[in-house]
């Protein structure tokens, strides 16, 4: 018996179906031009395309590691595109699309899957927050900024990621106790992409997870995460509520992890293909891509365009990858403290005596 | 000269409210440090003249209560947040060693995390379990953390200052049953950078290193060698990360015999680390093996029996007297 057994099947917000066809939604409007649906497709197919060349590159040996985002393209860039620049995001480690609408070269994201950082980017740059590896922690970050955007009287929000996995987690708990308490401006968003590694959704949890937050006292609402219109208009809504001081709200988009977990993942082990191609059927490009057809918004040079677009991006992605460079050995010891520690330099000067006396052999 | 006479906890509070006085961003969190002034009084006061954003009650949460201020730092403030015993502070262990710990290096260097985690520590007071723990290895044993701890009122006040100031994280130990202790307190000049060790009696037949809670222990055990005819010096780590170890090493090219002394257990504990930098670097200079005092491999035992599990004056002295047998 599964969470679906238990309980009523909630609402999903849906504003697009899977068959491109806009849907009216009495609480989440989206008035949006064909210039905005247009971006919205471009920015998916590109995380798409820049997703896939990334997979590749690991085949390849170029990158250790690899987590495909394929599948949840809509969810991140629905979600990321409702932000304003001003709003702070604490993404996990597969929001490669929520870094895309922030304005973080993909490129910077890819350096620590090679193994040259643990995080090549600058999050004050985009207020796009670090990769976490460790999934409790960051919601909890987010409810610590919003409190100090609080304390600020700022109108920023905080958008904050996790998935179904995640949400196990007592961090995730705790994240929802502080945001509460407090009345912080933060909006949880739960990719439920129905896979932790192996472990289904059902072993996490026994309600909808959107409905935990009742518990909390805000609201929890449940989105198609592969419609890229819903995710919009609902994150959209969610952010101006924290914004307008309504405190914090969680929203859990329904998606699916096409891919693997990561590149070292084999998902045959432990899931259907049935499953994975009925997911297929709900694709989050391809419904955009019909409702731009049937609308007469897109014709074949615009798709074309958008397809050679994403060759560039692939391109450029490849070759920066191979000509990133490996770091020094003394990059270790770097920015380990900001203000310095003696052992660091003790070990660091000896390490470097170590590595110099091969050198003078020579 | 400004110079009053302070218990330990009271100096911490002089410091946290000089702390709040000077920087608008400094805040301070944790459980019932706000209304109720901390289950040690410490933050006694603060909330009243502060306010709650300032000086705000958490939830009972632990993990919550850094992750919380993580987030803060990153919103640019300087959050110090309470652990109101030494053995609540697991709950937040990951928050620290993955997050707190690392997020400087994993940023190269873009984000800094000036948040000062105050942990009151150590036994003696009596407590029921997990209320007299001495964890502070763990910490030591992770980069990216500064480690101390303060034996006096006046080092608690000053290196409270300091520890708030620095734009690394901070682990900051009390030593619990030493908060009552009263001593004069120069509040116009801070007496030492805050990772310097300082020689608190200097002597020549030995030496005894030790901080926090045990510098009492060692001064003590000085003063009875003395009486004895033996001339013992007595070195306070007050930083455990870094370490100051050439203090250490001063004194035991000087003396040739070495105790180190502290709560926590001995098996891998701070002393392991100093035993293991004094053989390396002052071979020639020992004239004994280096001893160490301290927690044995069990659970911290029922109150009842602390006595035997501290490292009392007189086990500080037996140990003293093996290394003089050499």
């Amino acid at each position: 018996m599964g969470a679906k057994d238990l309980v009523d099947e909630p609402e999903l917000v849906q504003l697009l179906s899977p068959e491109g066809r806009r849907i009216d939604h009495p609480r989440y409007s989206l008035d949006i031009g064909p210039d905005a649906l247009r971006g919205l497709y471009r920015d998916m197919v590109l995380t798409r395309r820049f997703d896939a060349e990334a997979v590749t590159l690991q085949r390849q040996g170029e990158l250790g590691l690899w987590a495909s985002l394929l599948g949840q393209e809509a969810a991140q860039i629905g979600s990321g595109r409702a932000t304003r620049p001003d709003d702070y995001v604490f993404p996990c480690y597969r929001e490669h699309g929520v870094a895309w609408t922030r304005g973080v070269d993909p490129l910077k994201l890819l350096g620590m899957f090679r193994g040259v950082n643990h995080g090549g980017w600058d999050p004050n740059e985009n207020n796009f927050h670090l990769y976490t590896i460790v999934i409790g922690p960051p919601l909890l970050h987010a409810a610590g900024y919003a409190m100090g955007v609080l304390a600020d009287g700022a109108d920023t929000a905080v958008l904050s990621y996790f998935g179904d996995g995640a949400s196990s987690q007592g961090d995730v708990a705790e994240a929802f106790t502080f945001a509460s308490v407090h009345n912080a401006p933060v909006v949880f968003f739960c990719q439920n992409n129905q896979w932790a590694i192996s472990t289904p959704t059902e072993r996490q949890t026994r309600v909808p997870i959107h409905r935990r937050a009742a518990g909390w006292g805000f609201p929890g609402v449940r989105v198609d995460g592969n419609d890229v219109l819903a995710c919009l208009a609902v994150t959209r809504d969610a952010l101006e509520r924290a914004r307008s001081g309504q405190g914090p709200m969680l929203i859990e988009a329904l998606t699916y992890r096409m891919g693997a977990h990561a590149t070292s993942d084999d998902p045959t082990r432990y899931r259907e293909d049935a499953e994975r191609r009925e997911w297929e059927a709900k694709d989050p490009i391809l419904r955009l891509e019909r409702h731009l057809t049937q609308e007469g918004h897109a014709d074949d040079a615009f798709y074309a365009e958008v397809a050679e677009e994403g060759e560039r991006l692939a391109r450029r992605i490849r070759e920066g990858v191979r000509a990133m460079p490996d770091p020094d050995s003394a990059a270790m010891f770097r920015h380990v403290y900001a203000d310095g520690h003696e052992l660091v330099e003790e070990e660091q000067k000896r390490f470097a005596d170590y590595q110099a006396s091969f050198e003078e052999g020579n | 000269m400004v110079s009053q006479e302070m218990t330990l906890a009271g100096a911490l509070n002089a410091s946290l409210r000089r702390a709040l006085e000077d920087d608008p961003k400094v805040r301070i969190s944790g459980e019932d440090v706000g209304r109720l002034g901390g289950v040690f009084r410490v933050t006694d006061g603060l909330q009243k003249d502060f306010g709650e954003t300032r000086v705000s009650d958490s939830p009972l949460a632990e993990s919550g209560i850094v992750g919380t201020a993580i987030g803060l730092a990153l919103r640019g403030y300087r959050p110090v947040v309470e652990i109101q015993f030494d053995g609540f502070v697991f709950p937040a262990f990951n928050q620290i060693v993955t997050q707190l710990a690392k997020m400087h290096a994993r940023s190269l260097g873009k984000v800094r995390l000036p948040v000062v985690v105050r942990i009151p520590y150590g036994g003696g007071i009596g407590a029921i379990e997990h209320h007299s723990e001495s964890p502070e290895a763990y910490f030591m044993h992770t980069a990216g953390l500064k480690v101390v701890s303060p034996a006096t009122a006046e080092d608690g006040y000053w290196m409270l200052r300091q520890a708030i100031q620095s734009d690394d994280p901070v682990i900051f130990f009390e030593p619990k049953r030493r908060y009552w202790d009263k001593a004069p307190v120069d509040t116009s000049v801070a007496p030492a950078p805050l990772h310097k060790a300082r020689v608190v009696r200097p002597g020549t037949d030995a030496t005894l290193v030790t901080y926090g809670p045990t510098v009492r222990v060692g001064l003590e055990a000085a003063a009875a060698a003395a009486e004895d005819g033996t001339s013992l010096e007595v070195v306070d780590l007050r930083s455990l990360s870094p370490l100051d170890f050439g203090t250490v090493r001063a004194s035991v090219e000087k003396t040739g015999r070495l105790v180190v002394v502290h709560e926590a257990p001995v098996f891998v504990g701070p002393g392991a680390e100093i035993a293991a930098r004094v053989q390396e670097q002052c071979f020639y200079h020992l004239e004994a093996p280096v001893l160490r005092v301290g927690g044995f491999h069990a659970p911290y035992p029922p109150s009842r029996l602390e006595d035997d599990y501290l490292p009392g004056l007189d086990r500080v002295l037996d140990s003293v007297d093996q290394v003089l047998a050499y």
